[in-house]
């Protein structure tokens, strides 16, 4: 963007919005919103405890292998659900169910039948992330160029080489669209697993922040969440630019 | 045996192929000498593409049966190799990595399978190309991009889906030229799908002209006097005139 001829560095409206922040918690117009310098200020205080690393650990290794599952799961199913009409009417109503429906409601079903551990939560992280990467995964292979496919199976390629030589490839800039909306669904999904189920990680910062006012803490811990996830996407967005190439050529 | 019959790579005896309601292919039997150049010439919509995809294997026939060297066709084979209309590269991986691509299915070491792609890049003019993506080539490129992963498997036959239909008309008589070359020095049977007459005429040694709906052999022409002229003159000998003319007068009926 440009205002008066001078070329804005890219993020320039966060600096906008820091300022505004800074100014309505300056006069102290809610106790919701400290200054934003004050919250920067508590960060610097509490991100070297050793209860604020232990939180970034637990949070950090729920939402890894949460999301690590929903890739390993999510993009082998969607593979088959865009190469084969019987799996695919089988299956799309659910995606899609899930992909809608509250998952939030479902976390105290997944407590009775997981228990209060980290399998539950990183089963809600990756209910959370699954099924937007499925649906992406499908709509990559789907319009797959048929000539490609028959390509493989005229120079011989069996099933299992068309699924890792030709359909992974083939759908990659979909499926790492989809991955990239789905990290942000588990970051989402990682916090409500740990609020709900047991309080650990940031969950437990968040509940102990939050139930004392501790607004300043609050602010600090979300920020640095937020941080996280933009770091992901942007990584992940980095590497769709990578493969964008042929996403265009594909055809 | 008469010994001056030359030997049939494939023959296609009695296909019949439906598509639901729509015959596309009724009775069809056609050989295919060894080491020659038949062509499949016919108007759009007469089954000659989906010919070619049943002696690919990459269709069935609904009846009839397609021999590759007396052996009955049942899926794709390593005896046959495809070349297509629209290419098929994959857009990720490099020339040479393409090339090399039915020898990786097959399960070639690295190494060797590099090897033979570099051959075949060098025999198709792309030396220096090897570590090029599709996207960076131009179309005549890319085209010889795929004729050099068909020709690296070594497959007897080589089926070529309008392969030069993709291209400009200066890279396609480049290509028809090569084309001869190629039918004189690989020793392997090539079937050739085109809708262009003049195109036909000038690289097979069979012509074979399908009519629609339902598809049947109607003629096959064999060019006899110029196939072992100069490329250059080809197109000014009386024959090959002659046969673009009569054919067109045969086909021009059929197009819309």
């Amino acid at each position: 963007m440009k205002i008066f001829g001078y070329q804005l560095p890219n993020m320039s409206s966060l600096i906008l919005w820091g300022l505004l922040w800074e100014f309505v918690g300056q006069i102290e117009l809610t106790f919701f919103l400290p200054p934003l310098s004050a919250i920067f200020a508590t960060l610097w205080e509490i991100g070297g405890t050793p209860a604020f690393l232990k939180a970034l650990r637990e949070t950090a290794q729920a939402f890894a292998i949460g999301t690590t599952s929903a890739i390993v799961i999510g993009v082998p199913v969607g593979i088959l659900m865009g190469k084969n009409r019987l799996i695919d009417e089988l299956l799309l109503p659910w995606v899609n169910i899930f992909l809608s429906a509250p998952l939030t409601a479902l976390v105290p079903v997944l407590m009775v039948l997981f228990g209060f551990g980290l399998k539950a939560i990183v089963i809600t992280t990756a209910l959370f992330a699954v099924w937007i990467i499925v649906l992406n995964t499908r709509a990559g292979v789907m319009q797959i160029n048929r000539s490609l496919i028959e390509m493989a199976r005229s120079f011989g390629a069996s099933p299992f080489d068309a699924f890792t030589k030709i359909y992974f490839w083939a759908a990659l800039p979909e499926i790492l669209g989809g991955v990239r909306i789905g990290f942000i669904r588990g970051v989402k999904g990682v916090i409500i697993g740990q609020l709900l189920i047991s309080i650990v990680g940031f969950g437990a910062l968040f509940e102990l922040y939050a139930s004392n006012f501790l607004m300043k803490h609050f602010w600090a811990v979300l920020l640095v969440l937020f941080a996280l996830s933009f770091l992901i996407a942007e990584f992940l967005a980095w590497l769709e630019r990578k493969v964008e190439y042929y996403a265009a050529s594909r055809n | 045996m008469d010994t001056t019959i030359t030997e049939n790579a494939v023959a296609v005896r009695n296909v019949y192929k439906n598509y639901g309601d729509v015959e596309a292919l009724r009775d069809l039997s056609l050989d295919f000498p060894k080491g020659q150049l038949t062509s499949l010439l016919g108007p759009s919509g007469c089954g000659k593409t989906t010919l070619l995809k049943i002696i690919a294997g990459l269709l069935p026939a609904d009846s009839g049966e397609v021999l590759v060297n007396g052996k009955p066709v049942t899926g794709p084979g390593p005896d046959r190799a495809f070349v297509f209309q629209d290419f098929a590269l994959m857009p990720w991986a490099s020339t040479i990595r393409n090339v090399a691509f039915g020898l990786e299915l097959r399960g070639v070491a690295k190494s060797e399978r590099e090897a033979v792609a570099e051959k075949y890049i060098a025999a198709v003019g792309l030396t220096g190309f090897e570590n090029s993506y599709p996207h960076e080539l131009s179309g005549g490129m890319r085209q010889r991009v795929g004729l050099a992963r068909a020709l690296s498997v070594n497959a007897e036959v080589l089926l070529m889906d309008e392969p030069f239909s993709a291209v400009d008309e200066q890279t396609r008589r480049k290509f028809q030229e090569d084309l001869l070359g190629l039918v004189q020095n690989e020793n392997k049977t090539f079937l050739f799908v085109t809708h262009s007459i003049e195109e036909a005429v000038y690289v097979s040694n069979q012509v074979a002209i399908l009519l629609p709906r339902p598809s049947r052999v109607s003629e096959i022409i064999r060019p006899r006097g110029f196939r072992n002229k100069d490329v250059d003159s080809i197109r000014r000998d009386p024959e090959y005139l002659d046969l673009v003319d009569k054919i067109w007068a045969s086909l021009k009926s059929y197009v819309e």
